[in-house]
């Protein structure tokens, strides 16, 4: 009996000591981990990625207070121009269950490439927002987020109304006459319940399968102003916030589509 | 080497079966006659206090008694049972849930035997059900315990408006209310104390925490109001506290959330900002404002967006 509690004893001390040392080296590369280990390689291939803020900046909070609702804003330090401008900007989130989280594409009438909205952040991670200019190189800035459970969090509580609610848009300006031939600022907001398809239901033990918004298109006067994939990281009745340059008065129109093939969309009259 | 691997298995089982003496005392106060009260804690849960944070209790009559929220743990489950029966020979019937949160329900396996009926809203099995992976991932990250499903009781009986408990010489009654606190709020009203039992549709000291529907809380409130009590018995805070006076840092406290996110909206202001901006003024009044203020308003501020459609 001495023995074998010697001998547990030193299983549990040696357990201690491998927990404590792959924890640890696992802490230092985790960071990386992901996007090193494949996301890089999946997305981007082995083309160069410049990283820093000179292009492209990501603010996220540092600590998110609601996981399932953390607001993040990618600002664009080049003016869109004929010559010079954004033209994707892909936005990954490293360690949830589906990194990729969402896909943008401007024009230069798009004024400024600068987005905010709200996403899903299921584990401590690196956000990544990776932007390519027209000349096709690749600019990254990432931002650390300390978050857990966004993405398997529990459905906002009235689903019902959510449901009921679903495909309703409205469009909010900044200012209520538009500044021709400038940059304005514009908010989309979409309801629209975003299942994740990773919350389960213990009871039926079923999974709410994946109902989200797939693409979203906004143009003025028909023309494209921002274009979108989006997946399951986006929250619940996405909100984007976006630049428009108006040159006339005209229509501000949103587009979406879901993965269930539901469309849906919204104009906004827009005058100077 | 057979012998030292069931030796192992024998001591192991020694370990995790706790004697009658392991069960933590609980401390009770008892607020009216009949009425006991754990105060809990004002702390966010952690694997220190293993989640039993909020206040939890029982009501005696002469033929029954019925548990009102278990505790945050198992072992604050086991602690209950042990610290009413050392109080009183009358059978617990009841286990009512006043709602889905952890530290309200943790304790409720302690209780699964025949002849006690678990009782709840008529939302609480399904917020149960759909909560309970991430609860129990949760369980494990934070609080250093480890549940199974069928720690997730749900509810034998549940109440979609009114129910009338009979406790012998006692009647309670049991109200289902609209979302507020969270989709599955409870309260309990002691006709003969004129004691109202709101668990977590009451905080105080503690900041309340919108885990439903700012709107619907408030709502909520204002019918409460008209409730004949003398005595209020909050889920986080005092052990009881006076009728309706109680409520008034509550309701202040959401009643600005919701004028000043509406004014941010109204304004074309974003959720971060409010985030940042609103109704910092009031921090010093209440305990864990930093941790839970920045996302009720988040919460509050993804309602209101849609209130007008
Ligand atoms: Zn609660």
């Amino acid at each position: 009996m001495k023995q074998l509690i010697a001998l547990n004893k030193g299983l549990w001390l040696a357990l201690a000591y491998l927990l404590a040392v792959t924890g640890s080296a696992f802490a230092a590369g985790e960071e990386e981990a992901a996007w090193n280990g494949g996301l890089r390689q999946k997305f981007f291939g082995d083309r160069a990625i410049e990283e820093g803020n000179q292009i492209i900046e990501l603010t996220a909070p540092y600590r998110a207070e609601d996981p399932a609702l953390v607001p993040i804003q990618i600002n664009s330090k080049i003016p869109q121009t004929k010559d010079r401008y954004i033209k994707t900007v892909t936005l990954i989130i490293d360690n949830n269950p589906v990194p990729f989280s969402a896909n943008f594409h401007f024009t230069p009438e798009s004024g400024k490439a600068d987005l905010a909205m709200r996403v899903r952040v299921n584990a401590y991670t690196h956000i990544r927002a990776i932007a390519e200019t027209n000349d096709g190189k690749l600019h990254m800035n990432k931002v650390f987020v300390k978050a857990s459970g966004g993405c398997s969090a529990p459905i906002g509580t009235d689903l019902e109304a959510a449901m009921a609610r679903m495909g309703k848009m409205k469009f909010k300006l900044d200012n209520e006459k538009a500044a021709l031939q400038q940059p304005n600022l514009a908010q989309l907001l979409i309801s629209h319940p975003n299942i994740t398809g990773l919350q389960m239901d213990q009871l039926t033990r079923m999974i709410k399968p994946a109902h989200f918004v797939e693409e979203l298109k906004v143009s003025f006067n028909d023309k494209p102003v921002l274009t979108a994939q989006t997946d399951i990281a986006i929250s619940a009745d996405p909100n984007f916030r976006f630049y428009f340059v108006p040159e006339t008065a005209g229509e501000l129109k949103a587009e979406i589509r879901d993965n269930k093939g539901n469309q849906f969309s919204a104009t906004q009259t827009v005058t100077p | 080497m057979k012998v030292p691997v069931i030796a192992l298995i024998l001591s192991l089982t020694a370990l995790n079966a706790p004697a009658q003496t392991d069960i933590p005392k609980l401390s009770l106060q008892q607020v009216a006659p009949g009425i006991y009260v754990h105060q809990g804690v004002h702390e966010l849960p952690d694997s220190h206090n293993r989640g039993e944070i909020a206040n939890i209790g029982f009501i005696v009559g002469q033929r029954c008694v019925a548990v009102i929220d278990t505790g945050g743990s198992p072992e604050q489950g086991h602690a209950l049972r042990s610290a009413i029966e050392s109080i009183t020979t009358t059978p617990i019937c009841y286990v009512i849930n006043t709602h889905v949160h952890p530290d309200h329900i943790y304790g409720n396996i302690a209780f699964k035997q025949p002849g006690v009926s678990f009782i709840g809203h008529h939302k609480l099995a399904e917020a149960m059900a759909m909560r309970a992976p991430f609860y129990q991932e949760k369980a494990e990250r934070d609080l250093g315990f480890s549940l199974k499903i069928e720690n997730f009781v749900p509810p034998d009986h549940s109440v979609r408006d009114t129910l009338v408990l009979e406790l012998g010489a006692r009647t309670l009654l049991l109200r289902a209310h609209k979302t507020s606190h969270t989709d599955n709020d409870l309260s309990i009203y002691d006709a003969q104390t004129k004691t109202l039992w709101l668990a977590d549709l009451l905080f105080m000291g503690h900041l309340p925490v919108v885990d439903g529907s700012l709107n619907g809380w408030l709502a909520t409130i204002e019918q409460l109001k008209t409730i004949d009590a003398k005595l209020a018995i909050p889920g986080h805070g005092p052990v009881s506290a006076d009728w309706p006076g109680a409520l008034e840092p509550e309701e202040r406290y959401l009643k600005t959330l919701q004028s000043e996110i509406r004014a941010f909206i109204k304004d074309d202001k974003t959720m971060e900002d409010a985030m940042e901006n609103v109704d910092l003024s009031v921090r010093d009044d209440w305990q864990l404002f930093d941790e839970f203020h920045k996302r009720n308003i988040s919460t509050a501020f993804a309602e209101l967006e849609w209130e007008d459609d």
